[in-house]
């Protein structure tokens, strides 16, 4: 027998202990995280909001810097939400210490809502921080406070999920940098950040319905100014269902432990 | 009869159409320390990462303390710490705040008692704060043992614990590893020192090529397969080897004044000695020596180097 006394098992205290280890894991390096994605989101804020933007208008009734400020938030929320888990479980993959998690008894949901939870935190603050600049620029008139804050919280999980999809299946860097080069950055600057696709050539206005990321950005627009170019249940619809099915893979990729386990 | 701390049945598992290991079956008692030795490659890590649950079972199982590690992972993976082959580090943190969150992630609230003990007898005080990619070899492998047993395994899983480490840190890991067995913990290890490996474990399986080519009590595998060398110094020297000695194998060195002689375990050295006197060898001096589990080990190994 043993003679130290079998510690108390508390079921919920291996999903809070990663959760509050992979949020500690991005304040460590705050400069990277969380400095820089706001520093880019504001020289983006400086550049539409007080040179350009003065020159452009798109939406009728608003400044370019209160139509840019939406997706710029956005644009924060996404990547940073993705590079959070993606970073972070890949490097575990790659540094071989994901055994230690890997040994222990969390379970597959507890691993999905702490890398989720740690990334939506991430996500969001930048959001938050990036709004609070814009501030300096212009004023939003919060149209749909609610809305706004749902289709945030909507978006950082959704690249939360595909952080995770992306840090199990590339098997090097080059791979994970593929997924925020060639997949995301032209999914956001396709997507409507920048301009309405109302302003598009009917054609390529069309394919523009096809890029997941117009219904993310149209969505939060419409939240924050009031206007869009979707109804907002429609985007609303769209984003939740591309959620649920990214949600829905990267669980079937935790649970079987794909590319965790030999 | 008490429930076996591990129960392995039938357990293989297969890597790219090679058995990595092959059909092994063993169990080890509560409060042993259980040595499983093999060559590189032998599928001792294997083997071990399916008991932690870091690979899946190919086909067999794996029962802990009477709890399947397949159905019951959750309960099982708490009854087992497992110190890897490999340093697994986490560089983001220092040793006090990563020892910590091992305890949470084994759902065990942190005791700081146990921990402060794990951290003065493993010697890591000095390096407390200091961030993993700033600690030596030696200091990253006493964190792994101390991460280990943050959570109070029941079995404790040692994968080669002492490779590349100094002779005064192996000494002081494998007294604390006698400690922590002494206070009730089942110990299963593996080690490339085989002299420790016989000082240290009550048991003895020994892998080869996925399979598992001997299972025996320490004293049983020395006294049944150990063999004994004896050197007999000679006041003059001689041409040619005695006939008829009976022995495993008998060399003559160049200078014709010491004859080295090998005996199984079974042959008693008094018909070898009756023999020399009838030969008329002039005998100065004898020493014997006993062959440990490294001869062991070798000579069970290389009979099985000639296996596909």
């Amino acid at each position: 027998m043993n003679q130290r006394q079998e510690p108390e098992f508390i079921s919920w205290l291996p999903f809070y202990t990663l959760l509050q280890k992979e949020i500690r894991r991005f304040l460590r390096v705050a400069s990277q995280t969380l400095v820089t994605p706001v520093i880019t989101a504001s020289l983006y804020l400086f550049i539409f909001g007080a040179t350009l933007g003065d020159r452009i208008s798109v939406l009728e009734g608003f400044s370019y810097a209160q139509f840019v400020i939406p997706g710029l938030i956005l644009m924060g929320v996404i990547n940073n939400s993705f590079a959070n888990v993606a970073s972070s479980l890949f490097m575990s993959r790659y540094l071989g210490n994901i055994v230690d998690l890997l040994v222990t008894p969390v379970t597959p949901s507890q691993f999905i809502m702490a890398y989720t939870l740690a990334a939506m935190l991430r996500g969001l603050t930048v959001g938050l921080v990036v709004w609070l600049i814009s501030c300096l620029f212009a004023t939003l008139p919060w149209a749909h406070p609610f809305a706004a804050l749902g289709m945030a919280c909507l978006a950082s999980f959704l690249f939360a999920q595909f952080g995770i999809i992306a840090a199990i299946h590339a098997d090097n860097f080059d791979a994970l940098s593929m997924y925020t080069n060639f997949i995301i950055l032209p999914l956001i600057y396709l997507g409507g950040v920048f301009y309405p696709i109302s302003i598009l050539p009917p054609l390529w206005a069309k394919l523009s319905h096809l890029n997941p990321l117009f219904y993310l950005i149209d969505g939060f627009r419409y939240a924050l100014l009031g206007v869009g170019d979707l109804p907002f249940i429609v985007s609303f619809a769209v984003v939740s269902a591309m959620a649920l099915i990214l949600f829905l893979w990267a669980a079937t990729l935790i649970a079987r432990s794909h590319r965790l386990r030999t | 009869m008490s429930i076996p701390a591990l129960a392995i049945k039938d357990l293989s598992k297969e890597y790219d159409g090679t058995l990595a290991v092959n059909d092994i079956s063993f169990t080890i008692e509560p409060g042993e320390i259980f040595g499983l030795l093999g060559p590189n490659g032998a599928g001792k890590s294997t083997a071990i990462n399916m008991i932690g649950g870091v690979s899946r079972i190919g086909s067999g199982s794996i029962e802990i303390f009477g709890f399947d590690n397949q159905k019951d992972s959750r309960t099982t993976r708490r009854m087992v710490g497992v110190m890897h082959q490999e340093i697994v580090i986490d560089n983001f943190f220092t040793i006090d705040q990563a020892l910590r969150f091992h305890a949470g992630y084994y759902g065990v609230r942190d005791d700081a008692a146990w921990r402060q003990r794990l951290i003065d007898r493993l010697g890591l005080q000095p390096h407390l704060h200091k961030v993993m990619i700033k600690l030596s070899g030696g200091m990253k492998r006493r964190f792994m043992i101390a991460k280990a047993l943050i959570h109070k395994p029941q079995l404790l899983i040692l994968d080669e614990p002492t490779a590349g480490v100094d002779v005064e840190l192996r000494h002081t890991l494998w007294d604390f590893v006698h400690e922590i067995n002494q206070q009730g913990t089942t110990i299963l290890l593996t080690t490339h020192y085989l002299e420790e490996a016989e000082q240290m474990c009550d048991r003895i399986a020994i892998m080869n090529h996925g399979k598992l080519i001997a299972l025996e009590s320490t004293a049983t595998l020395l006294k049944e397969l150990g063999t004994r060398s004896i050197l007999v110094h000679l006041q003059t020297p001689i041409n040619e080897l005695p006939e008829d000695l009976c022995c495993q194998s008998a060399e003559l060195d160049d200078a014709g004044t010491t004859l080295q002689l090998t005996l199984s375990a079974s042959q008693p050295t008094g018909d070898l000695l009756r023999r020399l006197c009838d030969a008329g060898l002039p005998i100065a001096d004898i020493e014997t020596r006993k062959a440990g589990l490294e001869e062991i080990f070798l000579q069970m190994t290389k009979a099985g180097k000639a296996e596909p």
